[in-house]
């Protein structure tokens, strides 16, 4: 059994001038179900980390004071289980069964108990696959139940959810909620979690704490949140359930740009290929793309931004997105002219990012495209702006937040005002208030002409901006 | 031959390795290639697959024993005269030697490695060689990201060319943006590394306790019949050179 308590308790990174959180303070007692609530970049997940005794000295120095029954979380390792965001970065061992025995093994459990407790984790967790199978051969949404089924084999006191949902699709994530429930009533673990998907996850909360900048802005059951002080939240940026979506009018574009007939996409190399789909995209218009994960929506979003050839049927750009480009096939242009004409925000940012800083990271396309320095200088205030990253400016992409990562690669696809603009996940990890200011931003370059796919997972960015949306099946 | 523990295949082709490099003739050599080959059906590796694992030492082989046909130092008669190089009777039994050994050293270990589950390896070489755990889990986590890495890649080309820094300039601009994409590759791979380091320490990898092992590594009766057998190969051929006469102690 263990109480978790935080008294005063603040953290600072090495690089940065302001501490990123100050003045948390809170106990948190044996079974409790806690949702940490936040706006992007508030520093939910750095807590989760200090929680879970995995934030390194070497990275910034704490103040203030976080227990697990008095000791230090660094001191009682496997008392708190970590389940983070990418399931992809957690996958530790080429075997399931392996993979979930890992933590039992670190902590010097006998033989015959690991397997016997990696048997109940699988079975809570309800991953139903042989302890052999080969870990790369699981789905995102079986990848995250096999970390929370490690983390559930070392029997934690405390489970510890970083996002855990972020990369699942809605039966995914649903099926992750299920597993999770299970694990609390059996185990009577303590959950403290961080999710942005609260419509999900409001039901299965005992208590809310929403960080502020300057310490714990509101603590207490999910029923007693007031109504005004939700709103003053909401402001802040920090999602609620239930807020109500504005449904836009539905925008009929005008002139086709790029157009896909019998296309089936899948990547080079592998035997994957989807169903066959076609598309027109239209000036002026909101397309958007959804399906299960593995449905084959990102190499749809490669297909169509000119990235990765096709593996039958075509994809033609009309001769208004064409213009000077030589041919009709965006594949066969060069980059710079692709540049102008498709900007492709991918769904990892990280993968995206040429530059040193977010300013030059934002200047890159412009600059690529030889436009005067007055405007390259303009364009990239505006977009810091527009963006919330101008306090950001100067510091190194790959330091930013998740949510402020997929801003900033936004951003950049934006910076070179292309004609017709392909998003993968682009509202992933905002907050109510970046979340609003990405729906209007991408309205607002619908109306002045721009043709816009994007591929999500998010039903309320497709209630609020869709004017067509396209379902990619699973199967083939 | 994925039964036997992967330590024994180290030791095996360990042992047929140090005594082949231990002479430079063609006949120790060919006596140990032709029990190779022979057991090779026992290898318990698909033909398709086999060919294709050998291909780059069935290539290498005979390159090796090429580069000393024309650039030994001409010892013996003078056998042909090929423009520049004059070959001799001493280079070509030297060429021949080479890549024998070549095919000899690589091929029970190209096999060998092809049948072993880098887990197993690693359950061997932590339980039974005592090697610290802290490596070799680290090790095999990091073979696992190797993987990942070749899709960072690719994505990381695409990604580039999306940005519109994927051509022009010429070859030296080319160059320029491939160590760009290197280092960006480095850069993902460690921050790919820190992540997972990070969810390893979060299952309290390297905890200050005594870890167990939730697989025993054993190394059987029949594992140690399989050393032996390599070590008898290796004296076979050893005496086999020795008697015709054509053994030469490399370190003389």
């Amino acid at each position: 059994m263990a109480t978790l308590s935080a008294q005063g308790w603040g953290w600072q990174f090495a690089a940065r001038p302001a501490p990123a959180l100050k003045n948390i303070s809170f106990d948190i007692t044996q079974g409790e179900r806690v949702l940490l609530l936040g706006a992007s970049g508030v520093g939910k997940s750095t807590l989760l980390r200090a929680v879970a005794g995995v934030l390194g000295e070497d990275e910034g120095t704490a103040s203030g004071g976080l227990t697990l029954d008095g000791n230090t979380p660094e001191s009682c390792r496997g008392t708190v289980g970590l389940v983070l965001q990418d399931p992809e970065n957690q996958v530790i061992l080429e075997r399931v069964g392996d993979d979930v025995a890992f933590g039992c093994e670190n902590l010097g459990i006998d033989r015959e108990e690991i397997w016997h407790r990696v048997d109940e984790a699988l079975g809570l967790v309800g991953l139903d696959v042989p302890l052999t199978r080969s870990t790369s051969a699981l789905s995102g949404g079986q990848k995250q139940r096999l970390a929370l089924a490690g983390v559930l084999a070392m029997k934690p006191g405390i489970i510890a959810l970083d996002e855990p949902t972020a990369n699942l699709d809605p039966a995914g994530a649903i099926a992750l909620k299920h597993a999770v429930t299970q694990v609390a009533d059996a185990t009577g673990a303590t959950i403290v979690m961080v999710e942005h998907r609260v419509d999900l996850w409001w039901d299965f909360a005992t208590r809310i704490i929403v960080l502020g900048p300057n310490g714990v802005l509101w603590d207490g059951a999910p029923s007693a949140l007031p109504e005004e002080t939700a709103s003053v939240l909401e402001s802040a940026g920090v999602w609620l359930p239930h807020k109500q979506i504005h449904s836009s009018t539905h925008h009929v574009g005008s002139t086709v740009l790029l157009s896909a007939q019998n296309l089936q996409v899948g990547y080079p190399g592998s035997p994957m290929v989807s169903k066959e789909v076609n598309i027109h995209v239209r000036a002026g218009e909101i397309l958007a793309i959804t399906g299960p994960n593995g449905a084959g929506k990102t190499a749809l979003a490669l297909t169509l931004g000119g990235l990765i050839p096709t593996q039958s049927g075509a994809v033609i750009a009309a001769s208004e997105l064409q213009g000077s480009a030589s041919g009709i096939t965006p594949l066969k242009w060069r980059s710079r002219e692709l540049l102008s004409r498709i900007g492709s925000v991918f769904q990892a940012p990280e993968q995206q990012f040429i530059a040193a800083t977010v300013r030059e990271e934002l200047a890159a396309g412009p600059k690529a495209l030889k436009l005067p320095s007055v405007e390259v200088k303009k364009r990239v205030a505006e977009l810091l702006e527009r963006l919330h990253l101008t306090e950001l400016a100067d510091a190194h992409p790959f330091t930013l937040s998740g949510g402020q990562q997929r801003r900033l690669s936004v951003g950049t696809a934006l910076a070179t005002k292309p004609q017709l603009l392909i998003l993968d996940e682009p509202t992933f990890g905002q907050d109510a208030v970046t979340w609003t200011e990405m729906v209007s931003l991408l309205s607002e370059l619908r109306a002045e002409g721009c043709g816009i796919v994007a591929i999500t997972h998010d039903a309320d960015f497709v209630a609020a901006v869709a004017d067509t949306v396209l379902e990619l099946g699973g199967e083939k | 031959m994925t039964t036997i523990s992967p330590l024994a295949k180290l030791c095996a082709s360990g042992i047929l390795g140090v005594v082949l490099l231990l002479s430079l003739d063609p006949v120790s050599a060919m006596v140990a290639l032709l029990f190779e080959l022979a057991l090779l059906p026992w290898a318990g590796v698909p033909a398709r697959r086999l060919l294709r694992i050998l291909i780059p030492l069935l290539i290498a082989a005979p390159f090796a024993g090429l580069a000393t046909l024309l650039y030994g130092r001409g010892v013996g008669e003078v056998l042909v005269v090929l423009g520049p190089w004059e070959i001799t009777s001493g280079e070509a039994e030297l060429a021949l030697a080479i890549t024998l050994r070549v095919l000899a050293v690589a091929l029970p270990a190209v096999v060998l490695f092809a049948t072993t589950d880098p887990t197993d390896l690693a359950d061997g070489l932590a339980q039974l060689w005592k090697l610290p755990a802290r490596f070799v889990i680290g090790a095999l986590a990091a073979i696992r990201m190797l993987g990942l890495m070749r899709q960072d890649w690719h994505m990381l080309r695409l990604a580039r060319r999306a940005r519109g820094v994927a051509d022009g300039g010429g070859p030296i601009a080319a160059l320029v943006r491939l160590g760009n994409q290197a280092l960006a590759l480095l850069t993902i791979a460690v921050r790919r590394g820190s992540l997972l380091a990070t969810a390893m320490e979060a299952r309290a990898f390297d905890a200050p306790v005594t870890r167990t092992w939730a697989r025993e590594a054993k190394f059987t009766a029949r594992d140690g019949w399989f050393v032996c057998g390599a070590a008898v190969i290796a004296i076979i051929a050893v005496m086999m050179a020795v008697m015709t006469g054509a053994w030469n102690f490399v370190i003389s």
